[in-house]
């Protein structure tokens, strides 16, 4: 022990200042600088322009940051002293994560869908129901906190997904989680159910947290870095069996599980999800299961790969258990939030597929798969916002009846999104699934995609009772209504459906992007 | 091979009439009505066309032949082409939706959906059907396989009769089980051609050549044949068919069991033959088996119903026994019967389905015991029911005689006891056809039926094309024949099987026409 802790002091006293190539980590920064300058726009811009200014500030800072991925393509090197990665699944991710967050500012930005204003609370602090909360809902204040919030998870994502030592990691995590947890607390209409999914989330993502940093100190001791490559190196010079190494693993792999939010670490998911602002709802689903899956994959391959006959057999397990809870719990469901909640779960299970892969067809497979799901859960979730009577968003799956014959387009949208879902032809889910499938199939996980293909099948039954729902039963007297969005809706759920139908019929280009990006730079 | 790109334009016709239809304003039903059956027509004027082009003694495998690769990265392609088997069925989805179109006038103008929505679903089906017997990609072929079911489902789940609902999802639920089956199965046939070729590819005569293993085939075949089986319905993949079939509207069910079903036993016949052969014998015994009980078993069930709609459904899965009988039995003869039968029922059945159909926008009900002596009011209606029952019981001079002559004629020759139990469906045909003919339009008249008008012009303009073809392909099989028969023959040596020798020497006449005359012969008893 002793020796070890000079050894640390040792290279501590050699220590220089790393090359941190900040042109690498130009999209980073710009986004981590927008966060804060958006933090001081909160503070000294006065109330009424705010938003406006918000506004600009978010999409131009997205966008910015979309052309500095785009421009770093095909660089292959580690970037920042050598904890964040520029490769093709980080640079593929982080394009992924900020497209479908484009989309999800898009939902948020929404304000003609309640007449009362956005989806969040006018005051987040003024008790729910109370004297000042009616008054500031009168006075038509807005929570443009969301939106520096916004960017800082963002900027925690891309290093999600980047990040190649276990403390970047481990910071990218943080980063992510800790405004997620505020942004789902703040919902205008049913406030105490989305406190209660603030605090279960937090105290659910703070214990992953653990598991993780956990996982990371039990890994540093035993590979003596918190290195991914460094990690792989250890382990394959490694000689027999090892606690330390084995409990890292274990914990590590606990930590993004409950991210992934994988069957037995689920649990948080359905309440979060249902008791989130829809629009934050949209943002997590997607962008948080990007990233979530980016780290878990890089951290899987890079530094696990070696491992890889000792963790399968567990991640064999996880995979069927999360498809399976995620479907058959997904099936006796009411509530149209919380049905696509444990179809995210169901969706998990079939991207471990491609984690228990461990190939490049695998990656490429879960990347495509990712951007699929991430554009049609998007959509589906604006569709959602609309659908309301005079509480707010009507969820509950009953009040859906007839939908198809009151508002054909929207429904007919919404359908296609679960078509999507389900994995039939000609949506960007199929050509998804079929991806991971085949890479499963090609890594002599057979028997899993049969199980998968099962569960497929049951899942597509919940789809379709939705759809039978909107289409082959007759509207409600007093159902809910469809509202008319403005521009910022229409534009999210019109190019995730235009997204959803161009990845399944012309999925090529982007299947040739995920396949040039499948290669981890270690 | 020729400038223009026949089937893309045939299986894209119906499509832009679907979109046309749907940017009508929904007031315009007429015109919807009258627009779907243009886009219907023109499609089949387009196979008259292009079937007077096809050259059956062709050596090529495929004729008008088109491909563009689609997906690469999984070796996947646009490609489509015709044989004489997919021209015949191409030509059943084609001259079947423009009648059905007609007879369906007025199905939907009470429906939970638009009347364009209806019409509009018709033809995206008959895309998704042209283009899925059309397909030589397997991946393609899968594509269309799974998106049919989506207008189906659309069709029986708003705009079929009670319990919609339940048959809809059922549907559903059991072509998704068999298309993600055949899924896995087409993921495995992917590597499997990946590790022989050093690329993977979907392409159908290069899967055809294939040299694998016959562990590995035994396993993805069952992948594909369940799907088919599901499908087709054989039994016992069929329960789901009596309910789709009742809960639709006439014009639905005609498709469902007309063509849809046909896509199983095509598939078998196209793509689990020659794709597996050395499965398709080990598995030959079973699915005959399983055949020759579905013929008995349907029939049988047929005879106890009481529901017209559900009787029909249960007669075609007692026929679809028959075609699989004829798949697997591997003969010249019995392919070719079998492949002649899947056009000759769709004709009868469809006839079947929509008469039944004119008498429940009559009556209100497909109930047997709701109608007597309807003959004496309605005695031309009365008269097609018959001539459509008799082709469905195979009456000697109607197609579905030569059709199920060959298959049995066919499968005597290496499975005799599998063909003696078959025959006894012939019995049971006539016993429930007649029995519901009997019931239903002879006798007294009952009285909700004393004011049962007769056909309309309309409605004979649906029904009478597929009668007449059935008795003019009963007297004159040649011409389709000689279309299927060297599609078949290369059915044959894929999966390598060959006849059994002739007991009795033939005198001079090649194989072909010796198949023939039987059939004629038959016809003329």
């Amino acid at each position: 022990m002793t020796e070890l802790l000079t050894q640390g002091l040792g290279e501590v006293t050699r220590w220089e200042l790393p090359d941190l190539q900040y042109r690498y980590l130009l999209p980073l920064f710009v986004l981590f600088g927008m966060a804060v300058v958006s933090v001081l726009v909160e503070a000294f811009v006065p109330r009424a322009a705010r938003r406006t200014v918000q506004l600009f500030l978010v999409f131009g800072t997205l966008i910015a940051a979309f052309i500095l991925v785009a421009g770093l393509s095909g660089i292959r090197s580690l970037a920042g002293g050598g904890s964040i990665a520029v490769d093709g699944p980080a640079l593929f991710l982080q394009g992924t994560i900020l497209v479908l967050a484009i989309m999800a500012a898009l939902l948020i930005a929404e304000r003609d869908a309640d007449p009362a204003g956005d989806a969040f609370a006018a005051r987040a602090n003024a008790l729910p129901g109370s004297e000042d909360e009616r008054e500031f809902t009168r006075r038509g204040w807005l929570t443009t906190e969301v939106w520096p919030l916004f960017l800082f998870s963002v900027t925690g994502m891309l290093i999600f997904v980047s990040g190649t030592d276990l403390l970047i990691l481990f910071v990218g995590l943080e980063v992510m989680s800790l405004p997620l947890y505020l942004m789902a607390g703040i919902a205008r209409r049913r406030r105490l159910l989305s406190q209660e999914a603030a605090m279960k989330y937090f105290l659910l993502g703070a214990f992953s947290s653990g598991f993780f940093i956990y996982g990371a100190a039990m890994l540093y001791g035993f590979a003596g870095t918190v290195d991914l490559g460094g990690i792989s190196d250890a382990i394959t010079n490694q000689a027999g069996p090892n606690g330390l190494l084995l409990a890292g693993v274990v914990l590590l792999s606990v930590g993004l599980l409950f991210k992934v939010a994988a069957v037995p670490f689920h649990q948080w998911a359905p309440d979060v999800y249902q008791g989130s602002p829809t629009p934050i709802t949209s943002f997590m689903a997607s962008c948080v299961k990007v990233a979530a899956f980016g780290a878990l994959l890089r951290i899987m391959y890079v530094a696990l790969g070696g491992l890889r006959w000792d963790w399968v057999p567990a991640f064999w397990i996880i995979a069927i258990l999360t498809m399976l809870v995620g479907t058959v719990l997904a099936l006796t469901q009411t509530d149209i939030k919380r049905m696509l909640a444990y179809s995210s779960i169901a969706h998990a299970g079939f991207l471990l597929i491609a984690v228990i892969a461990t190939s490049e067809a695998g990656l490429a497979a879960a990347m495509f798969y990712l951007l699929a799901y991430g554009v049609s859960t998007i959509g589906a979730f604006g569709v959602v916002t609309l659908v309301r009577d005079s509480t707010g968003e009507a969820t509950h799956l009953s009040s859906w009846a007839g939908l198809g014959k009151r508002s054909p387009w929207v429904a007919g949208t919404f359908a296609v999104f679960l078509l999507s879902f389900a994995g039939i032809p000609l949506t960007g889910g199929f050509i998804g699934k079929f991806a991971v499938f085949e890479a499963g199939y090609a890594s002599g996980a057979g028997w899993l995609i049969v199980v998968a293909v099962i569960l497929s099948a049951t899942a597509a039954f919940f789809y379709g009772r939705v759809i039978v729902i909107m289409f082959f039963t007759d509207p409600q007297e007093d159902g809910p209504t469809v509202v008319v969005p403005s521009a910022f809706t229409a534009i999210a759920i019109a190019s995730g459906l235009a997204m959803t139908v161009v990845l399944g019929v012309f999925p090529q280009p982007f299947l040739d992007l995920a396949e040039k990006a499948s290669i981890f730079v270690r | 091979m020729q400038s223009f790109s026949w089937l893309t334009s045939i299986i894209l016709v119906p499509l832009v009439g679907a979109v046309v239809l749907m940017l009508l304003p929904a007031a315009k039903t007429e015109l919807a009505k009258r627009l779907a059956l243009f886009f219907s027509a023109v499609p089949l004027l387009m196979v008259i066309a292009m079937a007077l082009q096809f050259d059956a003694d062709s050596t090529a495998e495929f004729q008008f032949v088109e491909s563009y690769s689609w997906i690469p990265t999984f070796g996947i392609s646009y490609q489509v082409g015709v044989d004489g088997i997919s021209l015949i069925l191409i030509a059943l989805s084609v001259i079947l939706v423009p009648l059905v179109i007609l007879a369906a006038w007025n199905d939907a103008d009470d429906a939970i959906g638009s009347v364009k929505g209806y019409f509009a679903l018709f033809l995206v089906l008959e895309t998704f059907m042209i283009g899925v017997f059309a397909a030589t990609d397997v991946f393609l072929f899968y594509v269309f396989f799974e998106a049919m079911l989506i207008p189906v489902y659309f069709l029986i789940g708003r705009y079929g009769g009670p319990g919609r609902q339940y048959a809809a999802v059922k549907f559903l639920i059991y072509s998704l089980v068999g298309g993600l089956l055949m899924l896995v199965a087409l993921i495995g046939l992917y590597v499997a051609s990946a590790n022989e070729l050093g690329e993977g590819t979907f392409d159908f005569t290069t899967l055809t050549n294939l040299n694998m293993d016959p562990g590995t085939q035994k396993l993805l075949f069952l992948g594909f044949f369940i799907a088919f089986a599901i499908k087709a319905p054989l039994f016992p993949f069929h329960t789901w068919l009596p309910d789709a079939a009742s809960a639709s509207t006439p014009g639905t069910a005609v498709l469902l069991v007309g063509v849809l079903d046909k896509v199983g036993t095509f598939g078998m016949l196209k793509l689990c033959l020659p794709i597996f052969p050395a499965a398709s014998a080990f598995y030959a015994p079973v699915i005959i088996a399983l055949s020759v009980i579905g013929i008995v078993y349907g029939a049988l069930l047929a005879v106890g119903q009481t529901d017209l709609k559900r009787l029909i459904a249960y007669t075609s899965i007692s026929h679809f026994g028959f075609i699989g009988l004829g798949i697997f039995a591997m003969t010249t003869q019995a392919q070719s019967g079998s492949t002649l039968y899947m056009l000759t029922h769709g004709f009868s059945t469809g006839a079947l389905f929509l008469i039944v159909g004119f008498l429940m926008t009559r009556r209100g009900s497909s109930l047997v015991k709701d109608y007597g002596g309807v003959y004496r009011v309605a005695p031309v209606l009365a008269g097609l029911f018959l001539i459509a029952g008799l082709s469905s019981l195979a009456l000697p001079g109607m197609a579905s005689f030569i059709s199920e002559f060959l298959v049995l004629v066919g499968s005597f020759e290496k499975y005799t006891v599998a063909a003696v139990i078959a025959t006894t469906g012939i019995v049971f045909a006539a016993l429930y056809i007649l029995l519901m003919y009997q019931r239903t339009m002879t006798g007294p008249v009952i009285d909700s039926c004393k004011k049962l008008p007769d056909i309309r012009g309309r409605e004979a303009v649906a029904v009478i094309p597929m009668l007449v073809l059935l008795v003019a392909i009963g007297f004159y099989p040649k011409p389709v024949l000689d279309v299927i028969n060297p599609a078949v023959d290369r059915v044959m040596v894929q999966v390598g099987a060959t006849d059994p020798p002739p007991t009795v020497q033939p005198a001079s006449e090649s194989n072909a026409e010796g198949s023939e005359a039987t059939g004629e012969g038959g016809a003329g008893q």
